[in-house]
């Protein structure tokens, strides 16, 4: 037996009648189930095909401790979105009310956390929750330890105009958060979702998050998961999404922080008609690893996905994605497109990818492609021919790189920071500002 | 369009045209795999001790491994202790010094196959090894060859005559740890062909081998080592065809290709072994390693493959490109029909600066065959400015069948500039229209439309290869449009 492995059962274990929901039967067979399937699951390591190019080897190495109760955190005003928000703040996996404001919400709309909403309503979370077992090794981790989240639930037709920002704050060294997150959304109802994480020490910790999502029939979602990590965390996040007929998901995943993260986003297309977007970008330097694990499921006819990644990798660091699309049989009229480009900027930075396809019906047009390069020595000559400088000259190319993912965010406060975000993370940024 | 169907169902019920069975008579020993059988092959062929060591260590390596499951396909475990590890016709004990002593069965059988053994090989201009089973039978063109100071010859031949050679190269490209099949083959590959091309020699003529699984339960185990010294350059040919069988046989052959500076490696295979009846029975299994090895600057090794036999294809043509400046390149067209899987794909392994690889592979599926594409492309600290470009595309015939994409890209080097594209598609309704309303039958408009999907491989192939293969797509897919 692999003893990390031991210690993060026997923490889920000893915490399982203090955790949320505890005293409902069902939740405490969940979490048994969990435990269970972790135990036989194991975690992945390089021999899981899925893991081949990330190891959760400092899982193993440090033993992180989940906290009774939140650190203190005086003020999150720094990082509201401007525009307003319905603002959800977790503090090392704990609700903190004090922190948070919901704001005005729609009639027949459920937006709190996802311990109050075990409390409160738990029936409304039963039958998703309890259903089938947890996919993988570390939903099951998740599982079992989750001490908080969210839980959303949208009735028929609700639009909410204001983006829900669910804000992640890490505070203390060596402590492991979990949070497990159900947003369901009804039958053409409407939200963005955007998932913020950010590390308030500069030493290493453990995040663990997931999303389970259920879009009812022409349902429409974005999800943002805007991932800043503080730069010796761990970072592992996963976003499942069933989608429901003529359902639209809009997924936007962005690296910059954390030493080690890994996205999983996976999207089921259970009947027809169903569209997903899916977009993402890494920026990463010094030693950061970045992995994202994407897979679209075309389980019904006339589905419609896009996909589109960029990476730019400096210093170490190393960028690893695997965009598996899946036409089962039968899912005639799918049309899939796939794409994923990086550049390269150092001579230490490595890049993995796998764009898969895995197509068993033949109405279909799919395709996909990817590259690896270095900036374009043309697009260079071309700009330094007309007199801007060789640093401006490459700057002014990796901002239209990564903007190529960014514009199509929809929440205009939201692209507005990360471009700022984008822009401080280049080198010699300054000279930049002031010509965008 | 049922009347496509019709035709369809009558192009997928042709009988496998080259299923016959030849009754020679066979020596073979016990079924079943221990050291025991590794000597017996060894002391059988009288082989130097050096190579009894060698398939030792590999079948040591064999019994630690475990058996893969990665691959895209599905087949009930084998048996390894039910399978006979040697073969050879018994007309071997004294061997035929010219086709007149030859066993007359054995001649007739390369007279079905249309193998152009006497005046149509010199009219091909093709020098032939056959391989009938396990044991080299004939070889022509010998004389020719060695006046150029070519070897080509079996490789119990080379073991015997050139064992400095084996000895250098054998297992340095493919090592005996370096798969299950693999190691499988190192302790009891049976025979193969050898083929050493001197300094700056241009081998005069493509040489060819036809391979051909005979007898029943008989693993066959070929091991093909080709080496192209310094400046020279050669033209191989592969083609295959087996007769019919009910029991799946297992075929697990090692090709290593080393091309020193300068040299050229072209190694052109069509592949039409068994590919079982309609309805999935039977058919062969095909677990290949092949890889090349670039190992001098300006070096150059490309694959081409038409792969339409088999029940199961496995089998990933790579190369490492070592050398500065070398070229690898991998062209396949691989069709699955019926019950028919393939896994199959390729290695870029770039280690040397401006080493550069095409890919380019299409992939067709019909009935309810399964084609994958698994690739991997690598690009290592020092290749500075390597280039890849690699397309994959598929194309899928009737609902029942599946195309599947596996591309891994791995690169170390900021210099490096690898490119990946992939489609896949059915055959347009549009195209068949406008070739139907120009009073082009539906079989025909398919078969030309899959020809012109397949044109960009098919024109890498060798003459003699470029019509057969294109017959043999013909034969296979006509009609199955549905």
């Amino acid at each position: 037996m692999n003893p990390a492995l031991d210690r993060y059962l026997a923490t889920g274990a000893a915490l399982a009648a203090r955790l949320p929901g505890s005293g409902l039967p069902w939740v405490r067979d969940w979490r048994e189930r969990a435990r269970r399937r972790l135990g036989e699951l194991g975690l992945p390591t390089h021999r899981h095909e899925a893991w081949k190019y990330t190891s959760l080897a400092a899982l193993e190495k440090q033993n992180f401790e989940p906290l009774a109760s939140p650190g203190t955190v005086n003020d999150v005003a720094a990082w509201q979105l401007p525009g307003g928000a319905h603002r959800l703040v977790l503090v090392d996996g704990h609700f903190v009310p004090g922190l948070s404001d919901l704001g005005r919400l729609p009639p027949r709309s459920v937006v709190k956390s996802f311990a109050d909403a075990l409390a409160q309503v738990p029936y409304l979370l039963e039958n998703v929750l309890g259903e089938g077992e947890e996919p993988d090794a570390l939903a099951a981790l998740n599982a079992a330890l989750a001490t908080d989240g969210v839980f959303i639930d949208l009735g028929d037709g609700v639009v909410v105009e204001q983006p829900i920002h669910v804000l992640y704050l890490s505070t203390a060294a060596g402590s492991m958060s979990t949070s497990r997150s159900l947003m369901l959304v009804g039958a053409g109802a409407s939200a963005t979702v955007v998932e913020e994480h950010l590390g308030l020490t500069a030493e290493a910790y453990f995040v663990n998050v997931r999303s389970e999502v259920r879009l009812a029939r022409e349902a429409r979602f974005e999800h943002l998961r805007l991932q800043r990590e503080g730069t010796k965390a761990q970072h592992l996040g996963a976003l499942r999404v069933r989608q429901a007929a003529g359902s639209q998901l809009i997924s936007q995943a962005v690296a910059m922080g954390a030493l080690v993260s890994r996205q999983d986003i996976a999207t089921h297309f259970a009947e027809p008609d169903c569209q997903a977007r899916l977009n993402g970008l890494y920026v990463l330097g010094g030693r950061q690893h970045a992995d994202h694990y994407t897979t679209i499921e075309h389980a019904s006819p006339r589905g419609t996905s896009r996909e589109l990644y960029h990476g730019i990798l400096d210093g170490h660091s190393r960028g690893v994605f695997t965009g598996r699309v899946l036409v089962a049989p039968h899912a005639v009229g799918t049309d899939a497109a796939q794409a994923n480009h990086n550049l390269l900027l150092s001579r230490e930075a490595e890049v993995d990818t796998r764009p898969q396809l895995e197509i068993y019906a033949d109405d279909v047009k799919c395709s996909h492609g990817a590259t690896v390069g270095q900036i374009d020595e043309n697009m260079l000559f071309y700009l330094r021919s007309r007199g801007v400088g060789l640093d401006l000259a490459r700057n002014l190319l990796l901002h239209g790189f990564a903007r190529e993912v960014l514009e199509k965010i929809g929440v205009a406060s939201v692209r507005e920071r990360l471009e700022q975000l984008l822009i401080e993370r280049l080198p010699e940024h300054e000279n930049l500002e002031g010509i965008l | 369009m049922s009347g496509s169907q019709t035709q369809i169902d009558q192009f997928l019920d042709r009988e496998y045209a080259a299923g016959f069975v030849t009754t020679v008579e066979m020596e073979a020993f016990p079924k079943g795999l221990n050291e025991d059988i590794v000597r017996m092959i060894s002391a059988k062929k009288n082989e130097p001790d050096f190579l009894l060591q060698w398939r030792l260590e590999a079948f040591r390596n064999w019994q630690q491994m475990v058996h893969p499951q990665w691959a895209q396909v599905v087949y009930p475990p084998i048996d390894f202790q039910d399978i006979y590890y040697y073969a050879a016709p018994k007309s071997k004990k004294d061997a035929p010094k010219s086709l007149a002593e030859v066993d007359p069965e054995l001649l007739k059988t390369y007279e079905k196959l249309g193998v152009p053994l006497h005046e149509r090989a010199a009219l091909a201009g093709v020098a032939v090894d056959a391989v009938f089973d396990s044991v080299s039978v004939a070889t022509t063109f010998k004389d020719k060859l060695a006046a150029h100071g070519i070897i080509f010859c079996s490789f119990s031949d080379a073991v015997r005559d050139h064992p400095e050679l084996v000895r250098q190269y054998l297992g340095t490209v493919v090592s005996q740890g370096d798969n299950f099949y693999a190691a499988l083959n190192s302790a009891v590959f049976s025979d193969g062909s050898f083929v050493y091309i001197p300094k700056g020699v241009k081998c005069p003529m493509e040489l060819s081998t036809y391979f051909r699984i005979n007898a029943q339960n008989t693993g066959q185990f070929e091991r093909t080592l080709i080496i192209a010294d310094e400046g020279a350059q050669v033209s191989y040919l592969e083609g295959c065809t087996a007769p019919k069988r009910d029991e799946n046989q297992l075929h697990a052959a090692v090709v290593e290709l080393v091309a020193l500076e300068g040299a050229h490696i072209k190694y052109s295979t069509v592949q039409n072994w068994y590919p079982g009846d309609k309805d999935g029975k039977g058919g062969i299994y095909n677990f290949v390693t092949k890889r090349g090895e670039c190992r001098g600057a300006r070096s150059r090794i490309s694959w081409t493959q038409v792969e339409t036999g088999s029940a199961i294809t496995w089998k990933y043509p790579s190369v490492i490109l070592k050398g500065d400046d070398s070229v690898g390149e991998f062209y396949s067209v691989a069709l699955t029909n019926n019950y028919q899987q393939a896994d199959t794909g390729t290695k870029m392994i770039h280690l040397g600066k401006n080493t550069r690889s095409t890919i380019l592979s299409k992939g067709i599926s019909a009935g309810r065959g399964q084609n994958a594409y698994r690739g991997l492309v690598k690009v290592l600290k020092g290749a500075k400015g390597a280039r890849n470009y690699t397309q994959c595309d598929s194309l899928l015939i009737g609902e029942r069948c599946g195309a599947h994409t596996f591309p891994y890209i791995e690169v170390k080097n900021p210099t490096a500039r690898v490119e990946h594209e992939a489609s896949t598609s059915r055959i347009g309704e549009d195209q068949l229209f406008y070739c139907q309303q120009r009073g082009i039958s539906a079989e025909d408009a398919v078969s030309m439309i899959v020809n012109g999907f397949c044109k960009e491989v098919f024109k890498e192939l060798p003459m003699e290869f470029a019509v057969e293969a294109q017959k043999l797509l013909g034969v296979s897919l006509e009609g199955s449009v549905g």
